[in-house]
């Protein structure tokens, strides 16, 4: 796959896109394109709806009035055999992992394979341990359960379980919040290496200015309603006071400046 | 980009469809040349959907009579960390059988997955679960138990200590007054609102024993007894018991759930790091609010269930309201209402201090409110009707 050919292949279109809950208007016709191969990250202040975004994508959320496209199939609108289709080819991150609590991280991991292919139990424990090594969690990891986790951990772990069906479209739901800075960073590497490795697309709602310009191919920025995206450099330049605040704060130079 | 499933039928099982995963556009090819030089040669698709076919053939690939070997991987036309992971394996398992370095052609477009997957080979599988031989596993679970018994049977002794100690400064210092408000709430939501559903089952319970009581005594012409019956049996045992065990279902469950997702909620902790403390607070209300309250609620209890036994008396056997009133004051006296309250105050004790207890041994997760508050309302039950046998042992004893 060459890069020309990736940038012309959309994996999710976001068209006038409205998101209100009672009075509250979230998201006001939104439009996102998501390439293929690409880290697109999400950025917005507190009750810009970077959440809802998320969830109306992999439709936990059913969106108010717009279509959502993810690998050409407007999954609000879609059959349940359409939807899975498109569920298996997706993995998602929650902030805090949201592994299933009654059961070990190999069997986490698990539950997807148990459920769609036909692998001899043997298989699935090889499995579960190679996607525990490529998380970079310790082998002894596979027999515990999430509550024996440190948070860092327990993210990783639901990356692990996120990666189980190898998917090709990753979703990441601030992913470094709740670390410390070293562990955050060895979280952006790692979401960098996995994505040139395993030549995922990443969509990637974060806080956080450092994993921003660590990992981000583009920027999408949620104001109130609307909705800038571009690289960080052209992002920069742009006059709206939400986005020079953002990335010229004291915190936001520093990140910037290192690199 | 791929068809992704394709529902199939379990083999041994005509009805469930189980929907498997189908992501190979090609399908998986794999040819083993056998002799002295082993050549195995992969294409297609190896994707996860593929594997457990594969993964079977490979298991049982055999490199005796083998000097050299050669994985050529070069016509697969796409590969994921499942089919990277069984190249993988398979070369080391060769490498393992002894042969010198055997090669593992792969498309170079390919090579950085590879790289990635080869860095997690070291691992190999762990085990999903713990396991070990069974004598192992029972001897380990039942010194797990035995342990988590005496531990527990340890915290409660404390907690009893801990109690009493918290009570007795609570009395002996005025100015250390009890929060009242706090009282007045768990008053109202242990007693007040538990009236309509305790008056309605004791009233149905007063129906069924009238209605028993009045089919086997018939027979012996001794209906009238049917009150007497009612009237010991409601006042000494029912009413309480009764009482006692809607209590533990309501309320004894909702303090270990309250003080449970305290904790959860880091609330325990703050209290604690303001040196609030947390008995008088939070245990001390709770109790003597149950304390309070129960003997009211076994009170209620016996009117409404010997009101239900009059109903039934008065339509089965046709007993007038004085005629029942003279005959339940020959049947009980006094002393034979108060055997069933004096035990009241006890239960109440119990239901609210396990209820507390097991609310502040909650963990800081979300499970475990859940799971003691299950304990702590089969416990409070169990522990009632323990006291209440008890009981009756002691009032024999006493002729009372």
């Amino acid at each position: 796959m060459t890069d020309a050919m990736t940038q012309r292949d959309v994996v999710v279109r976001i068209r006038g896109l409205v998101n209100a809950f009672a009075d509250n208007v979230v998201h006001d016709h939104l439009d996102l394109d998501l390439y293929r191969g690409e880290i697109l990250a999400v950025v917005g202040g507190s009750g810009t709806g970077k959440s809802v975004l998320l969830r109306s994508i992999v439709g936990l959320t059913t969106p108010k009035a717009g279509t959502i496209e993810v690998f050409g199939h407007n999954i609000a609108h879609a059959s349940a055999r359409t939807r899975l289709s498109a569920q298996l080819r997706w993995g998602v991150l929650f902030q805090d992992g949201a592994l299933f609590s009654a059961q070990t991280v190999a069997q986490n991991i698990q539950v997807p394979l148990r459920r769609y292919t036909s692998m001899s139990q043997q298989l699935m424990d090889e499995i579960a341990a190679l996607k525990i090594s490529l998380v970079g969690l310790p082998p002894e990891t596979a027999g515990k359960f999430p509550s024996e986790l440190s948070g860092g951990m327990r993210k990783r772990a639901g990356l692990a379980r996120a990666l189980a069906l190898d998917p090709e479209l990753l979703f990441l739901d601030e992913p470094t919040a709740g670390l410390d800075p070293i562990s955050a960073t060895h979280f952006d590497e790692l979401i960098l290496g996995l994505q040139k490795g395993l030549g995922l697309t990443v969509f990637l709602v974060t806080h956080d200015i450092d994993t921003l310009r660590a990992t981000s191919d583009r920027i999408a920025v949620l104001l109130n309603r609307s909705i800038r995206t571009g690289t960080i450099e052209s992002l920069i330049k742009d006059p709206n006071p939400w986005i020079q605040e953002y990335f010229s704060g004291v915190r936001g130079r520093a990140a910037l400046a290192e690199g | 980009m791929f068809a992704i499933y394709a529902p199939i039928n379990t083999p041994g099982s005509g009805l469930t469809h189980k929907l498997l995963l189908t992501r190979a556009k090609v399908p998986a090819t794999l040819a083993i040349e056998h002799g002295p030089a082993l050549h195995v040669a992969a294409g297609g698709d190896w994707v996860i959907s593929e594997v457990a076919e594969l993964d079977v053939r490979l298991r049982d690939l055999s490199a005796a009579a083998a000097r050299s070997a050669t994985i050529d991987a070069r016509q697969i036309t796409h590969l994921d960390t499942a089919g990277s992971w069984l190249l993988l394996r398979t070369q080391r398992a060769l490498e393992q059988e002894g042969l010198p370095q055997p090669e593992l052609l792969v498309p170079p477009h390919y090579a950085d997955l590879i790289g990635k997957v080869r860095d997690g080979l070291d691992f190999g599988a762990a085990p999903s679960q713990r396991t070990g031989s069974w004598l192992h596993v029972l001897l380990d679970r039942v010194g797990c138990e035995t342990m988590r018994i005496l531990a527990q049977g340890y915290q409660i002794v404390g907690f009893l200590g801990q109690i009493s100690i918290e009570t007795t400064e609570a009395i002996l210092q005025p100015q250390r007054v009890l929060p009242w408000p706090a009282l007045a709430t768990q008053i109202e939501d242990c007693g007040l609102t538990a009236l309509p559903i305790l008056g309605l089952l004791a009233f149905l319970l007063g129906i069924v024993i009238a209605y028993q009581g009045a089919g086997q005594l018939k027979r012996f012409g001794a209906e009238i007894y049917t009150v007497n019956l009612l009237g010991v049996a409601v006042l000494r045992e029912i009413g309480g018991l009764i009482a006692a065990i809607i209590v533990a279902g309501r309320s004894g469950s909702a303090f270990t759930a309250q003080i449970g997702t305290m904790r959860v909620n880091d609330e325990i902790d703050a209290m604690q790091t303001m040196g609030l403390n947390l008995v008088e607070l939070l245990v001390l209300p709770r109790v003597l609010a149950l304390m309070i309250v129960l003997p009211l609620l076994t009170l209620y209890a016996d009117v409404m269930g010997l009101f239900g036994g009059y109903i039934m008396t008065y339509s089965d056997l046709g007993l007038t309201f004085p005629a029942f009133l003279t005959q339940l004051q020959s049947a009980v006296s006094l002393s034979t209402l108060m055997v069933g309250l004096i035990k009241a105050p006890v239960f109440a004790a119990i239901i609210g201090l396990v209820g507390c207890f097991e609310g502040l041994r909650v963990e800081r997760n979300a499970e475990s409110v859940g799971r003691l508050t299950t304990r702590s309302v089969v416990e409070s039950i169990f522990l009632v009707i323990v006291f209440d046998a008890g009981f009756s042992i002691l009032f024999s004893v006493l002729r009372f």
